[in-house]
This record gives C-alpha cells, sequence and structure tokens, in this order.
C-alpha cells in the first residue's frame, strides 16, 4: 500500500519535501483562517505595480492604517520610471480622468495639479457621418476631466514642463512613507509560514505578509500569480489600438479644443473609437474586435476623423501600440494575503480604468487595515466592489450592443444627432445628451444609464426624433459638422 | 486659463456662495485664495481665508439650509465644484470617502471652540475689570 503511494506520488513528480510543505501549509492556512490574519505592528506590505492601482493603493493603506494607529512597512516594485519619455515610461493608456473620478480625488484631498493636466476637457463632439455635435459638461460648465499623460509624453516629444501623472501618484505614496523599489518582479511564491516571497532576476527574494498585484492586464506576472492556490482564472481580455499623433499645441488647441472628440461610425467591428486633445499631441484609443492593421486604416481613413486635421491629412504617428484591456475581471481576484487590483482584477468595462484602479484599489486597502489579510476577508469586504463593477460591467454590454444599432442604422443617427442638437440648444432636461455624456465620461454606472432609457419620456423623446429627423423635406440635405 | 487647468475661473471679487441663499454643492479650491465673510445687521465679519485645497460648503451635502455664509474670491482662483449626488452616491459605496470632510469639519470645530474660549474669556476678563 505505501510503495503504492509512493509510487503515484513519484508518477506526480510530487517529492517527499513538497507533500510536507503542502500538508504544513494547509495546517497554518487553516490556523490562519481560524484565527483570522489581520496586519500587525511591523509587517511588510508590496506592492507589485506601480501605476494608478498600486500607488493608490499604498496611499489608502497607509493612509487608514495611520487612522488606526498602525505602522506598515510599504515597498512598491516598478521598474519603468515614468520621467522617461516613449514606451520606458509609458503605461499604454488614453490618460482620461473621469469626471467622476476628478471629484473623488479632490475630496479625498488628491488635487490634479496644471503640470500633470495636458488638458482639461469640458464637452465632448460626437461625430457621425450625418454629423457633429457637442456635448457640454452638465451643469456646471467647469473643466472636470483630465487628460493626461501616464509616462512622460511620447518618445519624440519635447520637454513641455508637463509631469506624468503615474509619477504623480507614486509621488504621493512616498510622502506617506511608501518605498519605491525599482527592481523586476518575475516570480512569487508562498512560504511555508504563508507569506508571499517575492522573486526577480536581480535576485530579488524579499517575504511580505501581504502582495498586492497591481501589474495590470500586460504582465507576464499574472500567470505565475495564477499558479499560486485559488487563483484560477484570469480576466479576459480585449487588444485595443492607441496611438499619438504630434500636431503641435496650436493646431490642438485649435482643431480640437477642449473637447473629446468620439466617433460613431458604420465601421464593421469597431467598438468605440475618440481622439484626445493633449499638449502637443492627439492621442487616439480605439476599442473593437480583433483589432488589427486593416481595421485602423478604416478608422484612419473616415472622413469624420480625417475632417479634423489640418487639410485633412494625418501627420504620420508618432507612436502606437496594441495593449489589452480586460472586460471581464478575475472572478476570485484575492487569497491569503494575496489581493489584485486595478486590471489585473476588476475594472471598469471600456472606460474610466483609472476610476476602476481607485475603487478596487481602495477597497481592498480599506479591506486588509480593518477587516484582515485572509482569503476570508477579501471574500468579505474586497469582492462586493468587485461584483458591484462585474455585475455593472454586464449590463455595459448590452448598452454596447444596443449602441451598435447607433452605429448600424443611419436613420436612428440620423435621430440621435437631431435629438442632442435640440437638447444642447436649450435650458431644461437634456436626457439623451446626459446619457451620451455619462456612457463616454464613464461618470454614471451603467445600471443608471440603462435605467434612464428605459424611461417612457425617454423613449417618447427618442421616437419623435427618429420620425422628424427622417422626415423628408425638399432640399433636405445633411448637416454640416459643427464648428468647433 | 491654462490648458491644463481644472474647475471653473474666478476673479478677485467674485461671489462663489451667498449668505442665505441655497445650493446643493461642495466647492475644492485648485488655486488662489478666498474669503468666508458673514454678515450680522450689516456689519461684514470675515470668518476664514481659504487656500489651495481647501473646501467649502460642505455643509449642503448634509443639510438642507441655506448657506450659513459669503465666499468672495481674494486673488485669481480656479475652483472645482463636487456634485451632492457624486458625493452621496460614491459615499454609500465607501463611507470612508467622508473621512476626509469629517476630519476637515472635525478640525473647524476645535479652532471654533478655540475662538469661542479665547472671546469668552476677554469678556470674562473685560467684565472683571469694570467690576474692579
Amino acid at each position: 500500500m505505501h510503495s503504492s503511494v509512493t509510487g503515484l506520488r513519484s508518477s506526480l513528480g510530487l517529492t517527499e519535501r513538497d507533500r510536507l510543505r503542502r500538508t504544513f501549509y494547509r495546517l497554518a492556512r487553516a490556523e490562519d483562517s481560524r484565527a483570522g490574519i489581520e496586519l500587525e505592528h511591523g509587517d511588510r506590505v508590496g506592492i507589485v505595480g506601480g501605476g494608478p492601482a498600486g500607488s493608490l493603493f499604498a496611499t489608502f493603506l497607509l493612509r487608514m492604517a495611520d487612522t488606526i494607529d498602525l505602522e506598515v512597512e510599504v515597498d512598491v516594485y516598478e521598474a519603468r520610471r515614468f520621467d522617461h519619455k516613449g514606451p520606458a515610461g509609458c503605461n499604454h493608456c488614453g490618460g482620461i480622468v473621469s469626471e467622476f473620478l476628478v471629484q473623488l480625488l479632490s475630496i479625498e484631498g488628491v488635487n490634479l495639479p496644471p503640470s500633470i493636466v495636458q488638458r482639461g476637457i469640458d464637452s465632448y463632439m460626437l461625430h457621425m457621418d450625418v454629423g457633429s455635435v457637442r456635448i457640454e459638461t452638465p451643469p456646471t460648465h467647469e473643466r472636470r476631466i483630465a487628460a493626461v499623460y501616464r509616462g512622460n509624453g511620447p518618445r519624440a516629444s519635447e520637454d513641455s514642463g508637463f509631469d506624468s501623472f503615474d509619477r504623480f501618484l507614486q509621488n504621493r505614496a512616498v510622502d506617506l512613507g511608501a518605498r519605491i523599489r525599482r527592481r523586476l518582479v518575475s516570480g512569487l511564491d508562498r512560504q511555508l509560514d504563508g507569506r508571499i516571497r517575492l522573486r526577480g532576476p536581480d535576485g530579488l527574494d524579499e517575504t511580505y505578509d501581504l502582495v498586492a498585484i497591481a501589474s495590470g492586464i500586460n504582465s507576464h506576472l499574472l500567470d505565475r500569480v495564477r499558479r499560486l492556490d485559488s487563483l484560477e482564472d484570469v480576466p479576459e481580455v480585449l487588444r485595443t489600438f492607441i496611438c499619438e499623433f504630434p500636431l503641435g499645441r496650436t493646431q490642438v488647441r485649435e482643431r480640437l479644443g477642449n473637447s473629446m472628440h468620439v466617433f460613431l461610425l458604420d465601421i464593421p467591428r469597431l467598438e468605440f473609437a475618440a481622439l484626445i486633445p493633449k499638449g502637443d499631441y492627439a492621442t487616439l484609443c480605439m476599442l473593437g474586435h480583433e483589432i488589427d492593421e486593416e481595421l485602423v486604416q478604416a478608422l484612419l481613413d473616415a472622413p469624420e476623423m480625417r475632417r479634423l486635421f489640418p487639410g485633412a491629412s494625418l501627420p504620420p504617428l508618432a507612436c502606437h501600440c496594441f495593449p489589452r484591456i480586460n472586460v471581464r475581471g478575475s472572478s476570485r481576484p484575492y487569497a491569503d494575503r494575496v489581493v489584485l487590483v486595478g486590471d489585473a482584477g476588476v475594472t471598469r468595462l471600456y472606460k474610466d480604468g483609472i476610476g476602476g484602479a481607485y475603487r478596487t484599489a481602495k477597497a481592498a486597502a480599506n479591506a486588509a487595515v480593518l477587516h484582515g489579510i485572509s482569503a476570508e476577508s477579501f471574500a468579505e469586504h474586497y469582492a462586493p466592489a468587485c461584483r458591484t463593477i462585474d455585475r455593472d460591467n454586464a449590463i455595459g454590454k448590452v448598452i454596447f450592443r444596443f449602441s451598435h444599432l447607433f452605429q448600424r442604422w443611419r436613420f436612428v443617427r440620423r435621430g440621435l444627432l437631431r435629438m442632442i442638437a435640440r437638447e444642447q440648444q436649450r435650458n431644461g432636461a437634456r436626457p439623451m445628451s446626459g446619457v451620451m455624456w455619462d456612457m463616454f465620461t464613464g461618470s454614471a454606472p451603467y445600471r443608471e444609464i440603462l435605467l434612464r432609457t428605459l424611461r417612457p419620456a425617454f423613449v417618447r423623446s427618442l421616437l419623435w426624433n427618429l420620425v422628424a429627423g427622417n422626415a423628408p423635406r425638399p432640399g433636405r440635405r445633411e448637416p454640416n459638422p459643427e464648428p468647433l | 486659463m491654462r490648458s491644463g487647468e481644472l474647475g471653473g475661473t474666478y476673479q478677485p471679487g467674485d461671489v462663489v456662495v451667498r449668505e442665505g441663499e441655497s445650493d446643493d454643492r461642495m466647492f475644492v479650491i485648485q488655486k488662489g485664495r478666498v474669503e468666508v465673510v458673514s454678515d450680522r445687521d450689516g456689519s461684514e465679519t470675515r470668518l476664514a481665508v481659504l487656500g489651495e485645497g481647501d473646501f467649502f460648503g460642505e455643509m449642503a451635502l448634509f443639510e438642507h439650509s441655506t448657506r450659513a455664509a459669503t465666499v468672495r474670491v481674494l486673488e485669481p482662483a480656479r475652483i472645482l465644484t463636487i456634485d451632492k449626488r457624486t458625493f452621496l452616491r460614491r459615499v454609500q459605496k465607501d463611507p470612508s470617502l467622508a473621512f476626509n470632510l469629517v476630519k476637515a469639519m472635525s478640525a473647524r470645530l476645535r479652532r471654533l471652540d478655540d475662538e469661542l474660549a479665547r472671546v469668552k474669556a476677554q469678556i470674562a476678563s473685560g467684565g472683571e475689570s469694570r467690576v474692579g
């Protein structure tokens, strides 16, 4: 009997040491779960990834720990330097801080200075083949959306005096006591006592009481994290396209103004595209299915896009990339002493990735400090925040499927254009403008947007505009694009 | 206004909120200084001067009463508006969002206590000297 078990173990590749190690860990973990693992004085917290999710997790953890007089040591691992231009300092993101997040950060005491905001956005321009319409910030007419560079701008960009958004958040974490470690983390495993050891190619070997994975979705480390117990599924991802057009400050101001330009075009596989004005550059973000060069070219050739550029001619790209984004989160972004935040765990569908980082980082940090760092604790106090985002994303997918009707049917686009244009010309209720604003900005949960579109008054108004917008009129022609 | 500035722009003398008016927004100062003044029987008293990072109008988030004081801009300022709905929607999911506000309101209360104690002490010592 014994020999047969030994034989089986041998055939599974398990050594005696492995067996003992697993048994010991199972017992230790069971003990931890019963006792509840909590952060204690002097505990060490390792955060892998120094983007917004990592820096905000460090900030909220240190701030909450200070509130309850708990001293912890926090290391943030980030090999990239966000003060470098080009890919070396870039985090491959459109770089929009939503209106909702600008306000929340301000309440948190994090006010974005002009040195990191490339441009304050006060309106959206919706471009369709049937015309363009401007949607202004309701109701304050303030600039409450920030266009930022996550790194220090495109490779060839000149030093414009602007700073990196990611470095700004990192510096705030450092001010509270976090330590930035410029070392690459290539692996992690669990020690006999349940703590997590981080390893790196340069000999990094550090053990932490809690590890937060904030490495984003584009990191190979996620495969290693998956091998840890209980973290079996990984987020579902979608490929995107991001590029930078060098236009110069004057052209950016004159051609794009303080508006983000959104395109609702009948191009197969295209989900969403937006052109974001920044300092000397305009950033194009594109979401779609199986994005390839053909789809990118179809968008770049669209007259609605070209007419925004001087002489309807697109300048050569300063840089471009095809980063992946998270479109369905990990169902269990935590284990004992490990928590996944930001894109590595769960984020908002298509929009407001930095807002998703804020929400998950704060929920995870509060759960860790106030309730404990066991899987059970994260399940009770962190998972609800992730589930809320995930459920809302499911509703968002329904809304985006519905929006495909607008993309495909020209008569629907005419009705949409008429409805928004009329709302923008008058004071009072602006139901469609509000829906489109919240869709583009990520300022409201998708559930709330869906409920608003189901109101009888909204449906009545849409139907009326569909009829009125398509009524045959003598000498009818498509409206000209609205001047910027 | 620079391209990267957020919020609304105000010039010296602009009144952001006026005592007695009803409004449900809170404001966070991004740049510049404002003064908080109260009018009692035609006499204006300066209650505080606020600067970058400070907020005002927070009472409107929690109660329905009218503005307790007027806020006037002292030097060119940029001020960000916080919607009551945005705040309440988020604070329902994350009560710790209110910590910063509670901390600041607590600090203001402490300052007012000190001020009240100082004024009372002044009155008391003035009364004693008159008696003496």
